[in-house]
């Protein structure tokens, strides 16, 4: 089932031309992995998906892009809800100074998701379990979140992510700041949460694209080059820049 | 004479510098990777030299009278002896940025010395007025009554006169009085400029702000004086409201004015070095930009704009020209803002340049000086342990 549709979509930062007709079909209960070498566009397309480019004034966006057949760049939609719906996780974990709690209770709490403690508590409980970090913090709740290792931190954005119940989950290099331990942890969550929502990853590892994602995007230069099943694009790439980027010959 | 001395050593030691270098060039024998310390090094070993040794002579000449230009011949030959001790193998690199390390640390050590200095006086000149009082430091603290050279005779004080009570209730009164005002217009004008003003509109009107902060006090209390505190009193009138025509509110208000701008851009200062990671971890949970600086960037931000608003209130208590001429100088023990009281700054000010003999006024002076000192230094380290308490380091 298709999730989010994108077609024709430029984007464009001031004269420099980012991102270069990029049409996808990014499945539900999927893990999408873009992958591309540095500068290639894959993580300005991935924060056009929630809005986030609106934050940045010269940034210019053309072409349709669709959640559930609904265009999210519609004058009627708020972006601050669609966040809401398309969370995102960033590439250094950035818990707010508060305790580990109130971090994951953020998003309910601003969208009155919830209207009582105990329900409150039970989101909370549910999106730290989900972000398989609930048995490491249970006992700690009320410390600052910025006191965990920057593995926990990073599981912790998750859980703060998942909190507001989205639909899609954006994740733009999410292992990158991380140590191997880590990592693997992280991956392993990835693959737990496709289950339930539809994910997003934006990886300059091309093995981790490999282990955790059913498609691939190969970005390059702007431009979107291929997209296909993981397997196939990592055994059997149809263009020969994807080729020579998964075999190592740039990038 | 000595300042001519000055220069003239300042000429041997750049002629030494050259020398050194050129000898050092020489003793390479062309060879300059056979040198420990590049040529320049040396020559700058001599510099320091001559500089060093120069100055010191100057100071030790002219203290026993003798002639300064004798300091030149000190200077000539730490030259020599210097520039005769170049060989391959000599560290001037090191011993000249030894020397250095050791200028720099007596620059800081001045900081330093002056600051015990000055306690060490308060505290030695307040112990001798405690003294002359006979130990009441009790009716010194909380006596009602500040009129310490009245009736005075022999220049005998009298313990019953000086209590600072009034002065410290003053200054209270107008601190809190400017911080009700400084407060919220210098945080909110903070969160404007930082969060939602334009860089355009940011640009200007960060460095007016600043300007508004270089301001010399004077002219804010000539304002208070002439212009607002006539204003609140004619206004009282019109409500039936008796105003003094010196009065803490005028004060305190013109105060909180000054103390915006520093309050402001210093906290706009720290809201701006919160990471920016932080705002876009709030706005791809889909918050407002609202609740963003609400929820998550003024509580990340908060030890920062504490101490700036410490910084504030140390202005406020500390500031004496518009208390002088807006708040008036009589000792008034009340809690009414209309009246007329003043502060300790203001007393020091009046014992000071007042007629009397200076050595029977220095004694409350000096100890209203220690009073005031001890009151911010416990203010500045409850601040401090407030900050490292709840400060988060970012990378």
């Amino acid at each position: 089932m298709i999730k989010m549709k994108t077609r024709n979509v430029d984007v464009f930062y001031g004269e420099n031309h980012a991102i270069k007709d990029v049409s996808i079909d990014i499945l539900d209960k999927t893990v999408t992995a873009f992958i591309g070498p540095s500068g290639c566009g894959k993580s300005t397309f991935l924060r056009c998906l929630n809005r986030m480019n609106d934050t940045i004034s010269i940034c210019r966006i053309t072409g349709e892009l669709l959640m559930d057949d609904e265009d999210i760049y519609a004058k009627s939609v708020d972006p601050v809800q669609l966040r809401a719906r398309v969370g995102m996780v960033f590439q250094k974990p950035n818990p707010f100074p508060k305790s580990i709690y109130d971090n994951v209770a953020y998003g309910p709490k601003i969208h009155g998701l919830v209207d009582n403690k105990s329900d409150l508590d039970e989101v909370v409980e549910k999106s730290l379990k989900r972000a398989a970090i609930w048995a490491e913090v249970k006992d700690r709740l009320n410390e600052s979140g910025t006191s965990l290792s920057g593995g926990q931190q990073q599981r912790l954005c998750i859980a703060r992510a998942i909190a507001t119940a989205p639909e899609v989950l954006l994740m733009d290099e999410p292992a990158s700041a991380l140590d191997p331990i880590a990592t693997a942890q992280i991956e392993e969550l990835i693959d737990e949460l496709r289950h339930r929502y539809s994910v997003v990853i934006v990886t300059h590892s091309m093995q981790q694209a490999a282990r955790v994602s059913q498609k691939t995007a190969f970005f390059h230069m702007g431009d979107m080059v291929e997209y296909g099943d993981t397997t196939e694009i990592f055994t059997n790439p149809v263009d020969q820049r994807t080729q020579d980027y998964i075999t190592g010959r740039f990038g | 004479m000595a300042a001519f001395v000055a220069v003239l050593i300042t000429v041997i030691a750049a002629g030494f510098f050259f020398l050194s270098r050129r000898k050092a060039v020489l003793v390479s024998g062309g060879v300059l990777a056979s040198l420990h310390s590049r040529p320049g090094y040396h020559g700058f070993y001599s510099f320091l030299w001559v500089t060093l040794f120069g100055a010191g002579a100057l100071l030790v000449f002219t203290n026993l009278s003798l002639h300064p230009a004798l300091a030149l011949g000190v200077a000539a030959i730490a030259g020599i002896a210097s520039s005769l001790n170049i060989r391959a193998e000599t560290r001037a690199r090191n011993k000249s940025e030894k020397i250095v390390t050791g200028i720099l640390f007596a620059c800081a050590g001045v900081a330093v010395l002056t600051t015990i200095g000055i306690v060490l006086s308060l505290v030695f000149e307040t112990y001798n007025f405690f003294e002359s009082i006979g130990w009441r430091v009790d009716k010194f603290l909380f006596g009602p009554r500040w009129s310490p050279l009245s009736g005075l005779q022999d220049g005998v004080i009298d313990p019953d006169r000086v209590g600072i009570m009034p002065l410290l209730l003053g200054t209270a009164m107008i601190t809190g009085i400017a911080m009700l005002i400084a407060t919220p217009i210098g945080l909110f004008a903070a969160i404007f400029l930082s969060e939602f003003a334009s860089l355009r509109l940011r640009g200007w009107v960060k460095p007016m702000m600043e300007v508004l902060a270089g301001i010399p006090t004077v002219v804010y209390g000539f304002f208070a004086a002439i212009t607002v505190a006539p204003f609140l009193r004619d206004t009282g009138g019109l409500f039936g409201v008796n105003v003094a025509s010196e009065s803490a509110l005028a004060a305190g208000l013109v105060i909180g004015i000054m103390i915006i701008p520093s309050i402001s851009s210093l906290a706009d200062d720290v809201i701006n070095s919160v990471p920016q990671s932080l705002r876009d971890g709030s706005y791809a949970l889909g918050a407002t930009k609202a609740e963003t600086v609400r929820q998550v960037v003024l509580p990340a931000a908060l030890p920062g704009i504490f101490s700036a608003l410490l910084l504030g209130v140390s202005r406020a208590v500390g500031e004496t020209m518009v208390v002088v001429m807006a708040a008036g100088q009589g000792a008034n023990l009340t809690a009414n803002p209309l009246e007329a009281v003043t502060t300790v700054t203001v007393q020091i000010v009046m014992l000071i340049t007042g007629d009397t003999d200076a050595s029977t006024a220095a004694g409350p002076a000096f100890s209203l000086a220690f009073t005031l000192f001890c009151l911010t230094l416990v203010l500045n380290i409850l601040a401090m342990r407030f900050v490292r308490k709840y400060r988060e380091v970012y990378e």
